[in-house]
C-alpha cells in the first residue's frame, strides 16, 4: 500500500477529489429516506398533497446533483487509476532494464511479462474501484447508521452489531483469498511460459513430433490454473449470500424490535420504514462492496507481484577489491574467478592477463571452457566472484554503467535483432549515426551486398529475432551494429560462426584495418580467425592454459596445438 | 453499413461463445432455474416486510403475533435465498473458468497447427496478449454476465409481475420511465466499444515490445539502449494511458446516468404512491408503498447492473474477438486423408523441379532437382543466404513447395502425415531452442520413455556428459526458458544429444556444430558417422573440413546448385568450391 502511494504522487488531487465527490453523491442519497419518511408522516398521514409534491421535487433535485457529483468522481478516479498504472508500468519497465545479467537469468521472461501486463491491469482496476467505491460504501454504511441513530438510538444498536459482524466476514474472506489469488497468478505465469515456449520453439517441437506432449503439458498447467481460479471463486462466492443473509436477519430483528417500539409509542410507522430503508441501503452498498473486495483482492495480489520485482535489487552489490592498477593496460584481469551459482563449479579460475590499447586478443578453447564468461566480465555484465577487472587502469565495477557501456561494443554469440528495420537495428549502436556511417559499418561487416539486395535496403523490415533473415545475415548485421559505434573496445563473441570462410576472412581484414583501431577481443572456435591476433588466450575448463602469439603457442601449448591440428589436419592442406 | 458489419461480427463472436457454452448446458440451465427461484424469493421478502410494517400502525395498535408469523416466513426465505445464491455463484464460477480454460486450450492447439510462416512473421508478445490477457478480460466479463445479467432480467420480470398485481398505475409509470436507462446505457456502450478495442490493440502492441525487450534484455543492456527502449515503451504507454482513460471514463458514466434515471423513477413512485394513499383508493397503504419503493430500487437496480454488464461485456467481446481471430487464423494445410504409412523409411530423398520463395515477388529456389540414395551423406555449402536453410525447411515441411515435389522413398512428402515424415528425421538446427525443464527432460525430448542409461549414453556421444556432470544438480539441473547461463556451444551439445537419443532414419544438421570447438566437433562427427551408418544425412556447414567425407557436396548460390560432386572432384574442377575451400586457409 505504501509503495502504491509513491505512484499516486501527482494524482493526489484526483485521488482526493474522486472519493470526495463520491461521498457527496452518497450524502445526497442518504437524504432520500428522510424525504420518504416526510412523505409518509407529514404527507400521507396528514393528507397533505403539497408536502408530497415538494418532497418528490427535492428527491429529483438530489438525483441531479448526485449525477453531477458521480460523473466528476468517475472521471477523477479513472484519471488517477490509469495514471498510476501508466507510471507503475513505466517504472517497472525501466527497473527491469536496469537488471543485471544475473537477475535476468534468475527471474525468467514469462513471469516478467505477466507482471507487466495482466498484473498491472488488475492493479489499475483495483485503484479505480477503490477510489470510486471504497470511500463511498463505508460512508453510506456508517452514514446510514448515524441517520438511524438520529431516529432511534436504541434500535440503531442493531445496526452497530450488523456492521461489526459484516466487517469480520468481509475482512476474513479478504485475508483468505489474497494468497490464493497470488498463487493463481503464479499458475498463470506457467501457462504463459508454455505458450511462449511453443511459439518460439515451434520448429523443434514439430520436428520431434512433440505437439501431443506439449498439449498434454499445457492442459496440465491450464487445468491447474482453472482449478485454483475456481477455488478462489468459490470463496469469493460466499461473500454475497453471507452479507445478504446477515443483513436480512438484522431486518427481521429490526422489525420485531421496531414493532414493539411502535406499539409502546416510541416510534412512528414512517420512522420504522425509514430505518428499514437505511438497512436496505446498507445491503445494496455491501453487495457492491463485496464485488469490490474481490476485485481488490486480485489487485492486491497483483500489486504484491509487481512490487516484488520493483524491490529486486538490480545491481549485484560487489565492492571492488582494488580501485586501480598502474600497468598502462587497456584491459587487465587480476586473479579473476567467477561462478554463476553459489554452489556451482567455478566457470573461471584465477585468470590474469593484460592487454594494451589497440591490441587484438584471440580467445580460443573447448566448448564450455569459459570463453563467453570471460568476455562478459570485461564490460562488467557480471561482476567477478573474486579478483579484479581493470578497464583503462580503473576497476570496471567503479565505472558508471552508462560510461562503461559507451566504451564497448559487443557482438553477442546469439545474433539478436529487434523488430523494426535494418536501420533501426543499426541505430542501436549509435542513435545519431548518419546514413553514411551506417553504410560504412555495413560494408566493413560484409553486409552491404545483401542489404543492398533487400527491398527498401536500409529500411527493409526486420521481424522479431530477425526471423526473416538467415543466420549469417543476422550475424553480419549484429557486427555492423557494433561497428556503427566506433567503440574503444570491440568484443566479438564467436560472432562469425555462421559466416562462410570467404566472407569471414574479408571481415577479418576489414576489422584489422579499422582507422580507430579499437582494442579487440575475438572469441572463436576457428584457429584461423585468431591466429593473427597480438595475443591469444587458450582456455580449458575455466583456466588459462596458454597465452602468447600463434607461433609461441604452437611451440608451448599442447591444447592449442591440438586445436590447430584438428582444423588444419594432415598439414598439406593448409597452405 | 459499417455499423451493421460490426454488429454482425459481434453476433458471430457471441455465437462462438455459445458454442463453448454448450458443454456446460446443464450448469447453465440449473443456474438459470436457481436464479429464478432466488429472484422470486428476493422479491417476496419486501412484500412480507411491507405486510409487517402495515401491522405496526401506531402505539397500542401493533399485532405482534401476526408480525411474528411474517417474520418467520422472512427468515425461511432469507436462508433459502442465501444458500441458492451461493450455489448459483459456484455454478457460474465453474462455467466461466471452464469455458475460458477451453478457449485458452483451443488457442494453444491452434499454435501447434499454425504454418511456420505465420510464426515467422508474428510477434510472440501479440500471441501472448491474445491467449492470456484477452482471455482473462473475457473471463471477467463473462462471469459478470452470468452472475448479473440473468439475475437482472429475471428481477425485472418478477418485479413487473408483482407490481402489476398490487398497483397497475404505479407499475405503469415504472415501466414507461425505466427503459430510459437502458437507452442511455446502450448509447454509451456503443460509443465505448471501439475505445475498448483500441485499448486491447495498444496493449497487445505493448506486450510485444515488453516480450522483446525482456527476452533480449542482455543485448539491450550491452548496447546501453535502455533509454531508447524506454522511450518507445513510454510512447506506447502514454497512448495506452489515453485510450484506457477514455474507455474507462466513458464506460463508467453509464452507471451514474442510469442511477439518475432510477432516482427519477423512485421519486415518481413515491409521488404517485403517496397520492394514491391520500386518495385512499386502489388499496394503497403505507406498507404497500414501502414494498413499492423497494421494488422501484429493485426493479431499476438490474437495469443499472445490466448497463454495467453491457460495458463489461463490450470489453469482453472486444477481447473475445481478438482471441477468436487467433483461433480462426488459417492453419497449415491439413494432412492428407489417405496417408501413406510405410513400415520402414529407407531415406531416399528426391527433389523434382522444386520451386519456392518466401515472398512471391522474390524468387529463391527454382527448378531444383536432386536425387539421393539410401545412406548417402549429402553436404550443402555455399555463401550465407543462398538458401541452404530453406532446403531444410522444405524437407521438414515447415514450408510447402510452391511448385514441383519432394519425394521420400518415391512418395510425395505431402502424402505422408507430418508425423510420419518428421519422425523419420532427426534435426539439429542453428537455433538452439531448449525447453524449460531439467537437462534430462531436454535430452529425452524426442523420446520421453528413454532410460537414464540411454540418456547418459546419448550425452556421452554428444560429448555433453562431462559438462552436465559438473552442473549443480547434474542431469537434474533445471534450465530456464532460453537455456539460462549455458553457453551457446553447450546448448548445441544438448541439441545434438537430443537427436542422438532418437536414432532417426534421416539426419539433418543445419550448422549444428558451429559453436562447438573443433576438437569436440571431430569427436561428435565420429559418433554421428557410426550412428548414421546406412542412414541418409544432410549437413549444412561452413567449416568445410567437417564435410570433406560427404558422399555428395552440393555447392549452392542464389538458390541454385552451381557445382556438385565429392570433395576431390570439386577441388579438381577448381571452381567456386575450390575458392571457398581455399579461403579457409588464406593467410593475409
Amino acid at each position: 500500500m505504501k509503495k502504491l502511494l509513491k505512484f499516486l504522487k501527482g494524482y493526489y488531487l484526483q485521488s482526493v477529489l474522486a472519493p470526495t465527490f463520491k461521498m457527496l453523491e452518497a450524502l445526497f442519497e442518504l437524504l432520500v429516506p428522510l424525504a420518504v419518511a416526510a412523505i409518509i408522516d407529514k404527507g400521507i398521514n396528514q393528507n397533505n398533497r403539497s408536502v408530497v409534491l415538494s418532497m418528490c421535487g427535492i428527491m429529483i433535485a438530489l438525483g441531479v446533483i448526485g449525477l453531477i457529483c458521480a460523473i466528476c468522481a468517475q472521471f477523477f478516479a479513472a484519471r488517477a487509476a490509469v495514471g498510476v498504472a501508466t507510471r507503475v508500468r513505466s517504472a517497472l519497465f525501466s527497473h527491469i532494464q536496469k537488471f543485471s545479467y544475473k537477475n535476468t537469468d534468475k527471474i525468467g521472461t514469462s513471469t516478467l511479462i505477466t507482471r507487466m501486463t495482466g498484473d498491472i491491469n488488475s492493479m489499475q482496476t483495483g485503484v479505480n474501484m477503490f477510489l470510486r467505491l471504497f470511500m463511498r460504501s463505508p460512508f453510506i454504511v456508517f452514514g446510514a447508521m448515524v441517520m438511524a441513530f438520529t431516529i432511534s438510538p436504541r434500535l440503531s444498536l442493531i445496526f452497530l452489531g450488523v456492521i461489526a459482524i459484516l466487517m469480520v466476514v468481509v475482512f476474513g474472506i479478504m485475508l483468505i483469498s489474497i494468497p490464493i489469488y497470488k498463487k493463481s497468478q503464479a499458475k498463470l505465469d506457467r501457462v504463459v511460459g508454455k505458450v511462449r515456449e511453443n511459439y518460439n520453439g515451434a520448429r523443434v517441437i514439430r520436428a520431434f513430433n512433440k505437439e501431443g506432449a506439449e498439449i498434454e503439458e499445457f492442459d496440465k498447467r491450464n487445468d491447474a490454473l482453472t482449478k485454483i481460479q475456481i477455488f478462489a471463486g468459490r470463496i469469493s462466492a460466499l461473500m454475497n449470500p453471507l452479507t445478504y443473509v446477515i443483513i436480512n436477519l438484522a431486518i427481521i430483528l429490526l422489525i420485531r424490535a421496531g414493532a414493539i417500539s411502535v406499539n409502546s409509542g416510541n416510534l412512528t410507522q414512517g420512522e420504522l420504514l425509514a430505518l428499514y430503508n437505511y438497512m436496505s441501503q446498507i445491503l445494496v452498498e455491501l453487495i457492491k462492496l463485496a464485488s469490490l473486495i474481490i476485485t481488490l483482492n486480485k489487485a492486491s495480489a497483483s500489486g504484491k507481484r509487481v512490487f516484488a520485482i520493483l524491490d529486486t535489487e538490480p545491481e549485484e552489490k560487489r565492492t571492488a577489491e582494488a580501485k586501480s592498477t598502474d600497468n598502462g593496460s587497456a584491459v587487465c584481469f587480476d586473479n579473476v574467478s567467477f561462478r554463476y551459482h553459489k554452489d556451482g563449479d567455478e566457470a573461471l579460475s584465477n585468470i590474469s592477463f593484460s592487454v594494451n590499447k589497440g591490441e587484438t586478443v584471440g580467445i580460443i578453447g573447448g566448448t564450455g571452457s569459459g570463453k563467453s564468461t570471460l568476455i562478459n566480465l570485461i564490460p562488467a555484465f557480471y561482476a567477478p566472484t573474486s579478483g579484479n577487472v581493470f578497464i583503462n587502469e580503473k576497476n570496471a565495477l567503479l565505472y558508471g554503467k552508462k560510461e562503461l557501456n559507451g566504451m564497448f561494443a559487443v557482438v553477442p554469440q546469439k545474433a539478436v535483432l529487434f523488430k523494426g528495420t535494418v536501420r533501426s537495428n543499426l541505430l542501436f549502436g549509435k542513435n545519431d549515426a548518419t546514413d553514411e556511417e551506417l553504410l560504412d559499418a555495413l560494408s566493413k561487416a560484409q553486409a552491404l551486398d545483401f542489404v543492398n539486395e533487400l527491398e527498401n535496403k536500409l529500411d527493409a523490415t526486420v521481424e522479431q529475432n530477425g526471423r526473416n533473415l538467415s543466420g549469417g545475415q543476422k550475424q553480419r548485421l549484429t557486427i555492423a551494429r557494433a561497428l556503427v559505434r566506433k567503440p574503444q573496445f570491440l568484443i566479438l563473441d564467436d560472432s562469425a560462426s555462421a559466416l562462410d570462410y570467404a566472407t569471414e576472412s574479408r571481415l577479418r581484414s576489414a576489422l584489422s584495418s579499422l582507422d580507430y583501431s579499437p582494442t579487440t577481443f575475438i572469441v572463436s572456435q576457428r584457429a584461423s580467425s585468431i591466429m593473427h591476433a597480438d595475443k591469444i588466450l587458450v582456455l580449458d575448463d575455466g583456466e588459462v592454459v596458454g597465452m602468447g602469439t600463434h607461433a609461441e603457442l604452437l611451440e608451448s601449448c599442447d591444447v592449442y596445438k591440438d586445436i590447430y591440428r584438428s582444423q588444419f589436419s594432415e598439414g598439406g592442406e593448409a597452405k | 453499413m459499417k455499423k451493421k458489419q460490426s454488429l454482425k461480427k459481434d453476433l458471430k463472436t457471441f455465437g462462438t461463445v455459445l458454442k463453448f457454452l454448450k458443454i456446460y448446458r446443464i450448469h447453465f440451465i440449473l443456474s438459470l432455474l436457481l436464479t429464478a427461484v432466488s429472484v422470486g424469493l428476493t422479491l417476496y421478502i419486501p412484500i412480507l416486510v411491507g405486510q409487517a410494517i402495515d401491522h405496526a400502525v401506531g402505539a397500542g395498535a401493533v399485532d405482534m403475533s401476526a408480525i411474528g408469523i411474517i417474520l418467520t416466513k422472512i427468515l425461511i426465505s432469507v436462508l433459502i435465498t442465501g444458500v441458492i445464491t451461493w450455489i448459483v455463484n459456484v455454478l457460474n464460477n465453474r462455467m466461466t473458468y471452464g469455458i475460458v480454460k477451453n478457449i485458452r486450450r483451443k488457442a494453444f492447439l491452434r499454435i501447434q497447427e499454425f504454418p511456420i510462416s505465420f510464426m515467422d512473421s508474428n510477434r510472440t508478445g501479440d500471441i501472448i496478449s491474445r491467449t492470456i490477457t484477452d482471455v482473462d478480460t473475457f473471463a471477467d466479463g463473462l462471469l459478470m454476465g452470468f452472475t448479473q445479467f440473468f439475475n437482472g432480467i429475471m428481477t425485472i420480470l418478477g418485479t413487473l409481475v408483482f407490481m402489476f398485481i398490487y398497483s397497475p398505475p404505479v407499475a405503469l409509470i415504472v415501466v414507461i420511465v425505466t427503459p430510459l436507462s437502458l437507452f442511455v446505457a446502450s448509447f454509451i456502450a456503443k460509443k465505448t466499444h471501439s475505445m475498448f478495442k483500441l485499448q486491447a490493440e495498444i496493449r497487445s502492441e505493448q506486450t510485444s515490445l515488453i516480450d522483446e525487450a525482456i527476452s533480449e534484455h542482455k543485448t539491450v543492456a550491452a548496447f546501453g539502449q535502455e533509454e531508447n527502449i524506454q522511450r518507445d515503451f513510454d510512447e506506447i504507454n502514454n497512448r495506452l494511458e489515453g485510450a484506457s482513460l477514455r474507455a474507462i471514463f466513458f464506460s463508467s458514466i453509464t452507471n451514474p446516468s442510469t442511477r439518475f434515471v432510477n432516482s427519477v423513477v423512485y421519486a415518481l413512485v413515491a409521488f404517485t404512491g403517496a397520492l394514491l394513499c391520500i386518495g385512499g383508493n386502489a388499496g394503497m397503504t403505507v406498507g404497500r408503498l414501502s414494498s413499492f419503493l423497494s421494488y422501484a430500487t429493485q426493479y431499476t437496480k438490474p437495469f443499472n447492473e445490466i448497463s454495467g454488464v453491457v460495458t463489461e461485456l463490450q470489453n469482453a467481446l472486444a477481447c473475445a474477438e481478438r482471441v477468436f481471430e487467433l483461433i480462426d487464423t488459417p492453419v497449415q494445410t491439413p494432412d492428407t486423408d489417405t496417408p501413406c504409412e510405410p513400415e520402414k523409411i529407407n531415406g531416399i530423398v528426391e527433389f523434382s523441379n522444386v520451386s519456392f520463395s518466401y515472398t512471391p515477388d522474390k524468387k529463391l529456389i527454382e527448378n531444383f532437382n536432386l536425387k539421393t540414395y539410401e545412406g548417402q551423406h549429402i553436404a550443402i555449402v555455399g555463401p550465407t543466404g543462398c538458401g541452404k536453410t530453406t532446403l531444410i525447411n522444405l524437407l521438414m515441411r515447415f514450408y510447402d513447395v510452391d511448385g514441383g515435389e519432394i519425394r521420400l522413398d518415391g512418395t510425395d512428402i505431402r502424402d505422408y502425415t507430418r508425423k510420419t515424415l518428421r519422425s523419420s528425421y532427426g534435426m539439429v538446427l542453428q537455433d538452439t531452442w531448449l525447453c524449460s525443464g531439467t537437462i534430462r527432460d531436454n535430452i529425452a525430448f524426442g523420446k520421453p520413455d528413454a532410460t537414464d542409461e540411454e540418456i547418459k549414453e546419448a550425452a556421452k556421444a554428444a560429448h555433453a556428459h562431462s559438462f552436465i556432470r559438473r552442473l549443480p544438480d547434474g542431469y537434474n539441473t533445471v534450465i530456464s526458458e532460453d537455456g539460462g547461463a549455458l553457453s551457446q556451444g553447450q546448448k548445441q551439445l544438448l541439441c545434438i544429444a537430443r537427436v542422438m537419443l532418437c536414432l532417426p532414419e534421416i539426419l539433418i544438421l543445419d550448422e549444428a556444430t558451429s559453436s562447438i570447438d573443433t576438437r569436440t566437433e571431430i569427436r561428435i562427427q565420429k559418433a554421428f558417422t557410426t550412428m548414421m551408418n546406412g542412414r541418409t544425412s544432410f549437413i549444412v556447414a561452413h567449416r568445410l573440413s567437417t564435410i570433406k567425407e560427404a558422399d555428395l557436396i552440393l555447392v549452392m548460390k542464389d538458390g541454385n546448385i552451381i557445382e556438385q560432386g565429392t570433395h576431390t572432384e570439386l577441388l579438381e574442377k577448381n571452381g567456386f568450391y575450390t575458392k571457398l575451400y581455399n579461403s579457409q586457409f588464406v593467410k593475409e
